[in-house]
């Protein structure tokens, strides 16, 4: 998706995705060390026990000073701050984005309508006072004071300021794509807006709380995997403690600093400290793909979806029909009829008639013929009552449209429709294609049927592709489309979807959301126009269009503002990547203790069980440097692990159980040995620090 | 359950006080108030710890009436809230996981007593005292004499095993030639003890309608079991003293009619099942071997566990690997088709949170009490096993003992007696709320996006999520005491 920089000054500017800038922990590191105040603290029960465990080894290191009680107590502050760095780089992002998202959000003045529309007056008001319910006149040059709907006119609208996309959309009264939003500018023309929302509740106001994380509240899996956590805290706050009663009884009784020591180093601190992070990351990560999740749980039900529902046009199709053959009738040449089709759909703007005349182009040579050449041309437009099209030249009349209305136009002439030509007809209907028949009658002469055009669908190209991903990863895909069951079928078919709803109402989508989640599935949809808010509402995750209407983006719990529905593919993907970090970062964390009891243990009581130095498998220099080695470790890890816990862990479509073994292979395995390797390390180092060999 | 469960607290605790004035007391002394509580609380809990000695305290009335009764029960008891647990996976959007009164009786009725009736009659015709007579003085080759009480033996040994109760008649237990009586005996004994816990799975694996599940918990419990006695077997033949090699092995303590392997295999199943029988003296093992009996109920209980305890315990584990795992498949966890959310979280959490806090500070407070300190009978490391022992086999409703230690007294018999009753009931409570928890869900439909919990991966998984969170748990205080002792 288009994120570079739009050529207005004052749209936004993107970080590109995954990009990671160590200047930017430099830049978060005062936000990290005002984040040290405990109420803030307490909200993360694991990195509040190692700020008050550095507390007290400060009381300690303070009552009896060594260079090693405050090497270990300098450490475990450093930790803390590596915590609260991870947050506050996360959050850091997101503040960037908001400071030009307010920009925009400049103090406007409304020309609010009194009376509108019994009468034309006008009053001017600042833009936060207006409310719900107000209409405001908005003309080229100004700003849009509030979201709402374009109630009157037609007007382009330049909304970089939102998505970063300076090409000016087009906004209309009535329709679909009658949305505007605050802090908006109108290009040209006038209209009048009907204000939809309450002031400080504007799109852009819950856009910047959303990116600055102001909004953030914890989401349900995030809260169930801090239970855990907490819980294991708990144990090895439980394990370290009675620990003490028990060196005493084997005559070792171990200083404060070492016991917090081991309590820090124990409890699960590398995801405790980028819990939140990841969290924040994750949304982060659907903004620079220009998609605004209303709530982490929205992001997180993204990640569990069992079934897509996709509209057809657009999203699976190019969303036009395309021309693909010309099947002449028995005696005509086929030459013959590219050359009718042709000439029947030069006045055609409709992007069929434009690709027949392209087909009769490329498949038979045919140069395009400008509407000029042919002077004495009567164009006879396409109308929805006679469903044809054409041109009456030189006493020569051609005519193109549905089988039914050509049939009926040249058999009142006296012609006659074969049986072959029929059969065709049938033919490209059962293949999920649109017939268009082609006739031409000479001066009084009787009509005859040239032959068939087939229009087809175009599936865009690689969805069968990511269909197939899909169906990896466990995701049913149902097509929805308006067309008749026969064309849907043969569409699906080639696209590769599951399933798909033919001439869907907004009831039956409706109905189709219940009746998947009455399955206990969760449903992700998109849509834009009001008629499908209730079913955004409805699914468990709705990605609203941004080009559709307030309604439907108030549904929905996600904004697409490139409002590309192949998107929704990987907001999925996004989702599952979020819960996928935060369980490798778990398997990580907990995999690591291991190494950490080997580095500490020995190094607290070899003095009294002189056996226990077998545990020692490192080799590691003096108990001081293995007990320092491990808490710099662990306070290093952290920082290591912050690019990660942004970017993700790389995730690739497939099925549950070879993306477990490979989770496990990496982060468990690798959770168990690389502290080994790095303790190892950072013992090599530590043991020529004097005071701590 | 709980209100069944404190009337069954008092009623023996009761019968054990008045035993002196009832029939068939044999004129046993009168137990005292805190060790009186602490049996009533074992032998409910299911721990049967016996800080008493059987033979020479109580006489056959509560034997019979109390004691066998609560095998019975205590262990229906454990199946009982299983059986709801797996109910919470297979129920949808309701709040009833089953009657507890209902399945107490069936279990009771159509499980327990069939299969004790015929198996009593099996043990008493391999040699084991059944009959209702009082002490036999009898003179023993050496020219002393022996008072030797007989008893309902068979009959209550034999739902001792199979109810993973361990509470023996007599104090030596399964080392008794009345209670043990040949080698037969010795292995339908294992067989007794291990056949409910490991039978249970395929239960669970048929209620939830997919034997592929139960299988996979059986497969973890059978590694366990394997290791372990392999390991523990391993561990008794390899000693470092002097004597103990010239005798091949570490034998004391060990009946010399069932030798070190069949020794091994007991200890290893006993203390893995929560049985707690003992037919030889784990303080007498070998470091490491005797270490592993501790780690073996360190595990909770699970490898297969006592009766329903054992796979609810399991099954609350596999929670949290499913949990975790779950994640790193990116969807949020789900079991047998149930979502792992916060509630089920916080009730699996506070499950696996109790026994290492009531088995750590138990320990911790033991240790720290000049008093309770006297009571080792041995020093250093060893002793400081027997005092970890005593509090992992109460809090984990094992029952079994280090021996070696004097438990006798008001601080232990009230102190083991609380770590049995919380150890017990608050798991239970937890599990009976996460089952709750899950039948108020709607299923979950498996895609190929689920996490498979029957695969040798999800295996694998599942052992080394035991492993590690026990082992990080207890390893500092196993380092204290058999690892320090193990290594030279």
């Amino acid at each position: 998706m288009p994120t570079t920089a739009p050529a207005t000054g004052a749209a936004p500017q993107r970080a590109a995705a995954g990009l990671f800038d160590p200047k930017l922990l430099l830049a978060a590191l005062p936000d990290a060390v005002r984040k040290l105040d405990p109420r803030v603290m307490v909200k993360n029960p694991v990195m509040f026990v190692v700020e008050v465990g550095s507390a007290v080894t400060t009381v300690a290191a303070v009552a009896d000073p060594s260079v090693f009680a405050w090497a270990i107590t300098g450490w475990l502050w450093l930790t803390t701050v590596f915590a609260n760095l991870a947050e506050a780089v996360a959050e850091g992002r997101g503040k960037a984005q908001a400071e030009s998202l307010r920009r925009a959000r400049t103090e406007s003045v409304a020309r609010r309508l009194t009376d509108w529309p019994s009468s034309r007056e006008e009053e001017e008001v600042p833009g936060t006072a207006l409310r719900s319910g107000d209409h405001v006149v908005v003309e080229a040059g100004q700003v849009i004071p509030g979201d709402g709907d374009v109630v009157e006119g037609v007007a382009s609208v330049d909304e970089s300021a939102i998505t970063g996309e300076s090409a000016p959309v087009i906004r209309e009264s009535g329709g679909d794509r009658s949305a505007v939003t605050g802090g908006t500018r109108v290009l040209s023309d006038r209209i009048v807006v009907r204000i939809t929302s309450e002031p400080g509740r504007t799109f852009i106001d819950r856009m910047i709380a959303l990116v600055e994380g102001a909004a953030r509240q914890k989401t349900p899996n995030e809260i169930a995997l801090n239970i855990l956590l907490a819980s294991l805290t708990v144990v090895f706050l439980i394990a370290v403690v009675t620990l003490q009663p028990m060196a005493t009884y084997a005559g070792a009784p171990q200083p404060t600093v070492v016991l917090v020591a081991l309590i820090v180093a124990l409890i699960p601190t590398t995801i405790g400290a980028l819990l939140s992070a990841i969290g924040i990351a994750g949304m982060d990560r659907l903004v620079q793909r220009n998609v605004l999740a209303m709530s982490g749980r929205a992001v997180e039900a993204a990640g569990d979806v069992d079934t897509l529902l996709l509209d057809k046009t657009g999203t699976i199709t190019l969303g036009n029909r395309q021309a693909a053959a010309f099947l002449p009738a028995p005696g005509v040449g086929a030459d013959e009829l590219a050359d009718a089709a042709q000439l029947s759909s030069l006045a055609d703007e409709i992007s069929e008639g434009r690709s027949i005349v392209v087909l009769a182009k490329t498949g038979h040579g045919l140069r395009e013929r400008a509407q000029g050449e042919l002077a004495h041309a009567a164009w006879v437009p396409f109308s929805a009552r006679t469903r044809m099209s054409g041109v009456d030249v030189d006493g020569r009349q051609v005519r193109k449209g549905a089988a039914g209305s050509v049939a009926h136009w040249v058999t009142s002439g006296g012609g006659s429709v074969g049986a072959e030509v029929a059969a065709l007809v049938d033919g490209i209907s059962a293949a999920g294609g649109t017939p268009l028949v082609v006739a031409e009658r000479h001066g009084a002469r009787a009509p005859r049927v040239l032959g068939v055009v087939h229009l087809k669908d175009v599936v865009k190209e690689g969805m069968r592709e990511r269909f197939e991903e899909l169906r990896r990863m466990g995701i049913r895909t149902v097509m929805i489309t308006g067309d008749n069951p026969l064309t849907a079928k043969a569409i699906a078919e080639e696209a590769g979807v599951d399933d798909f709803l033919a001439e869907a109402t907004p009831e039956d989508k409706m109905a189709l959301i219940k009746q998947e989640q009455a399955g206990g599935k969760l449903v992700v949809m998109t849509g834009d126009g009001t008629n499908n808010a209730p079913a955004l509402a409805q699914s468990d995750v709705g990605v609203a269009m941004n080009t559709g209407t307030m309604a439907a983006k108030e549904a929905g719990n996600m904004v697409d503002l490139d409002s590309n529905p192949t998107k929704l593919i990987e907001i999925v993907e996004i989702g599952k990547q979020l819960l996928i970090t935060r369980g490798a970062l778990t398997t990580f964390s907990i995999a690591n203790d291991v190494a950490k009891y080997f580095a500490i243990i020995p190094a607290m009581f070899a003095g009294v069980y002189p056996g226990l130095r077998h545990l020692n498998v490192m080799g590691l220099h003096s108990p001081t440097s293995a007990i320092t080695s491990a808490v710099v470790f662990n306070a290093l890890v952290i920082v290591g692990l912050v690019p990660l816990a942004l970017r993700g862990v790389k995730y690739r479509p497939t099925d549950a159980s070879s993306l477990l073994a490979r989770n496990i292979g990496i982060y468990g395995i690798g959770g168990l040995v690389v502290p080994f390797v790095g303790i190892k390390a950072i013992d090599l180092l530590v043991q020529f620090v004097p005071g701590l060999s | 359950m709980l209100a069944f469960s404190a009337l069954s607290v008092l009623f023996l605790y009761g019968l054990i006080r008045l035993q002196t004035h009832l029939l068939l007391s044999l004129g046993v002394p009168e137990m005292e108030a805190h060790q009186a509580w602490n049996t009533a609380v074992s032998f409910t809990t299911n721990t049967n710890w016996q800080s008493y000695s059987g033979e020479s305290a109580m006489g056959h009335l509560v034997q019979m009436a109390g004691l066998a009764v609560q095998n019975f029960v205590s262990a229906a008891v454990g199946i009982a809230v299983v059986a709801a647990l797996i109910r919470g996976f297979t129920r949808h959007r309701t709040d009833r996981v089953g009657n507890f009164w209902v399945d107490l009786t069936r279990i009771s009725l159509r499980l327990l007593l069939p299969l004790s009736i015929v198996l009593a009659l099996v043990l008493a015709a391999s040699g084991m005292v059944q009959n209702l007579h009082g002490f036999h003085q009898v003179t023993t080759l050496t020219g002393g004499t022996q008072s030797i009480p007989g008893g309902p033996v068979a009959s209550q040994e034999v739902v001792k095993l199979l109810g993973t109760n361990g509470g023996g008649f007599y104090n030596a237990n399964s080392a008794h030639p009345f209670e043990n009586p040949t080698g037969f005996t010795n292995w339908l004994e294992v067989f007794l003890l291990l056949v409910i816990p490991f039978a249970l799975p395929r239960t669970f694996g048929r209620m939830v309608g997919d034997h592929r599940q139960g299988y996979a918990v059986v497969a973890v419990m059978g590694l366990f079991w394997a290791a372990s006695t392999a390991l523990v077997t391993f561990f008794e033949h390899q000693h470092a003293g002097s004597a103990l090699q010239a005798a091949g092995a570490a034998l004391e303590g060990k009946e010399q009619r069932f030798g070190v392997a069949a020794s091994s295999l007991f200890a290893a199943s006993t203390t893995l099942t929560s049985t707690g029988a003992v037919n030889s003296f784990h303080d007498s093992f070998t470091p490491f071997g005797g270490g592993l009996t501790v780690f073996d109920m360190m595990l909770g209980e699970i490898a297969p566990g006592g009766t329903g305890s054992g796979l609810y315990g399991m099954l609350v584990l596999a929670v949290v690997a499913v949990f975790v795992a779950g994640l790193m498949v990116g969807r949020t966890p789900e079991y047998l088709g149930k979502k792992l959310g916060g509630r089920e979280m916080k009730f699996a959490s506070l499950y696996i949170l109790t026994t290492p806090v009531l088995v750590l500070i138990g320990t911790g407070a033991a240790i720290a009490l000049p008093g309770e300190r006297a009571g080792m009978l041995n020093s250093g490391p060893h002793g400081f096993s027997e005092v970890l022992y005593a509090f992992t086999s109460a809090s984990n409703n094992n029952g079994s003992a280090f021996a070696g230690i004097t438990v006798n007294t008001t601080w232990y018999d009230t102190a083991l007696g609380l770590a049995m009753v919380l150890g017990r009931f608050l798991p239970m409570v937890f599990v009976l709320a996460l089952a709750g928890s899950l039948a108020r869900q709607q299923p979950v439909p498996v895609s190929a996006g689920t996490l498979p919990t029957h695969r040798p991966l999800f295996v694998g998984l599942l052992s080394s999520v035991v492993l590690i969170v026990v082992g990080l748990t207890y390893f500092p205080a196993l380092a204290l005491g058999p690892i320090a002792e193990g290594l030279h």
